[in-house]
């Protein structure tokens, strides 16, 4: 794998690459900027009857204009997405996260341990492969208390197998190369040949993989809070506004298309620079 | 053959029987239980206790397992606590419904996802790979459950043209065989119209890719320099070898593509596993949700054999490797 600074480059130079990275960099910045983008509290209730389902662009009689209108308490849609993008890219990043960390360390631990350990290790991933993703993610989110961390774990639990698979079989063909003797040979210990040699030059297509899981574990978690099972109202997530927006279709469609559209802008932009990533 | 398919039933059974045991474990560790919804917030203790007594509660977890299992092997899942009927009936009721809805979104999915994906790998023109490829992304991104809002904001408030709720009409035990028959179909269109975009969109990714690594493999350069016309090089060469990944593809995707049926389910109303299971979770009725955790997990590993068997027949080096 050449050094980060040039595979950022070649990520770049491929348009999908540059598209994928510029629609995500655009998200997580209003995320991060949430209070200088939006200056309206995306909680503030004022005068509801007055305020409530207001059409974008509208200025309500306070004289604050709302870029995307109001739901049905009044509270301004743009500030809500942009809140809400805090809440939907952490518990994303997160939960993938610890998909990435559990994948690396099982699919490591495969292809450099005993013989055994591998064969209970990829029987483990396979066997949970099998399991209904979204039957266990139903279950833990409704039977505990919902939560953003709850979600984290759950997402991460669910996710590792993909990981772990990949890493795996990265592994197995990087150990198998010369410069893996040769780094023995020199005396290196064997923890840091594998981490130190062989995980950099096996990360490339992991890191795609877990770009895409980035996406979907974004809408999983939505999905969750859509259903009432994630983050919990009044807190911007969303999951919660598209599943507000269903009871207003009619006569406020604003309500339920923002968020929507905002999802499919990040998990467009996941796919993107995965699948640049992926063919470099 | 026959060892391979005899070894893909045993794993599907440790597969369902660890849903089974991990469904269990987390309805039965999970604070609250099921006599607490029942009976309020205004249930004393006695009655909550006397409650728990008549559907088994308190007794030792293993015994409670054990006793599940015992009945579960019989057929026998338990009658619902919310309901009364038998979860056994509930899940006969609910899993055509799902089984339809999958079945029939998975085969059009594929059918214009490989459409699609061959029109991309070989055309010359690159506008419309670049548009087709950028419209796939974006339909494989879209959420099942905002893209089912998005469709019901368009095709049934906006042009009036399909129901958003339900199987059936209210009217439907009055209507003769026909006007039946399309009042079903009508209330199909849209939650298996928002299941295949989604579908399409990544069928039709991964068909192109499927097809772009062997357009330009000798035995196709061959085929053509035989003269064989493009329409039979195409559909008899280079999908009858993209054929095998795409096989072994469509048997993976299909947890996902029922993960997305369940939201859809939720939306859309459809009676199937999804919206069963949806509701028995929050009701935490554990014999459904422990019957309809088994029908999904056996949904799913059935699909994943059929999709290994199939793999058997479109590639004859696994057809013959077994034996």
């Amino acid at each position: 794998m050449p050094g980060p600074k040039r595979f950022g480059g070649r990520l770049w130079r491929d348009p999908r690459g540059r598209i994928g990275l510029l629609l995500l960099a655009v998200v997580a910045a209003a995320a991060l900027l949430a209070p200088l983008v939006s200056p309206v509290d995306p909680d503030a209730q004022r005068d509801v009857v007055a305020t409530r389902f207001l059409a974008p662009l509208t200025t309500d009689l306070h004289g604050v204009v709302h870029p995307l209108g109001t739901d049905r308490l009044g509270r301004d849609v743009w500030a809500r997405l942009v809140y809400g993008a805090r809440v939907s890219l952490t518990v994303g990043l997160l939960g993938m996260a610890v998909s990435l960390v559990l994948g690396v360390v099982v699919g490591s631990l495969a292809a450099a341990g005993p013989r055994s350990l591998a064969v209970l290790l990829l029987g483990a991933t396979d066997f949970a492969l099998g399991l209904p993703r979204v039957v266990l993610l139903l279950l833990l989110a409704a039977l505990w208390k919902p939560s953003a961390v709850l979600v984290v774990v759950v997402l991460g639990l669910t996710g590792w197998m993909p990981v772990a698979r990949l890493v795996y079989a990265e592994m197995r063909s990087q150990l198998a190369r010369p410069y893996v003797e040769a780094a023995t040979t020199l005396g290196a210990h064997p923890a840091r040949v594998l981490f130190r040699h062989a995980l950099p030059n096996a990360l490339a297509p992991v890191l795609a993989l877990a770009t895409l899981g980035v996406g979907n574990a974004i809408t999983l978690e939505a999905g969750l809070s859509f259903l009432g099972l994630g983050v919990q109202p009044p807190a911007a997530s969303w999951g919660t506004m598209i599943a507000s927006g269903r009871d207003t279709v009619v006569n406020a469609p604003w309500v339920g298309l923002a968020p929507g559209i905002a999802l499919v802008l990040v998990v467009v932009g996941c796919t993107l620079v995965a699948d640049a990533v992926s063919e470099q | 053959m026959a060892r391979s398919i005899l070894r893909g039933l045993l794993r599907g059974a440790a597969v369902v029987f660890g849903v089974v045991t991990l469904t269990f474990l987390l309805l039965h560790l999970a604070p609250g239980d099921p006599v607490q919804r029942l009976l309020g917030p205004a249930a004393t203790l006695e009655q909550l206790e006397a409650g728990r007594h008549t559907l088994g509660l308190d007794r030792p977890l293993p015994e409670q397992y054990a006793a599940w299992l015992g009945r579960a092997v019989r057929g026998d899942f338990g009658a619902s606590i919310a309901q009364g009927r038998p979860a056994a009936v509930l899940l006969a009721e609910a899993w055509p419904a799902t089984a339809l809805l999958i079945l029939l979104s998975l085969v059009l999915s594929w059918l214009f996802g490989i459409l699609v994906g061959t029109v991309q790998a070989n055309t010359r023109r690159r506008g419309l790979d670049t548009t087709t490829s950028a419209l796939a992304v974006a339909l494989n991104a879209m959420p099942s459950y905002w893209l089912g809002l998005a469709l019901v904001m368009v095709f049934t408030y906006q042009l009036r043209w399909l129901p958003a709720f339900g199987a059936a009409g209210v009217d439907a035990e009055f209507l003769s065989g026909g006007a039946r028959l399309v009042d079903r179909l009508r209330h199909l269109a849209l939650p298996l119209l928002t299941l295949s975009l989604i579908g399409i969109g990544g069928a039709a990714r991964f068909s192109r890719a499927a097809m772009r690594a062997v357009r330009d493999s000798p035995y196709l350069v061959a085929a053509r320099a035989r003269g064989l016309p493009q329409s039979e090089v195409v559909v008899r060469h280079q999908l009858r070898s993209a054929l095998v990944p795409i096989v072994t593809l469509l048997g993976l995707s299909l947890p996902a593509v029922f993960s997305g049926a369940v939201f859809v389910e939720a939306i859309f109303g459809w009676p199937g596993v999804g919206q069963l299971l949806v509701q028995a979770v929050q009701a935490r009725d554990y014999p459904v949700v422990m019957a309809a955790a088994t029908v999904s997990a056996v949904l799913v590993v059935t699909g994943n054999l059929l999709a290994e068997f199939l793999t058997g027949v479109v590639d004859p080096r696994v057809r013959h490797a077994g034996a």
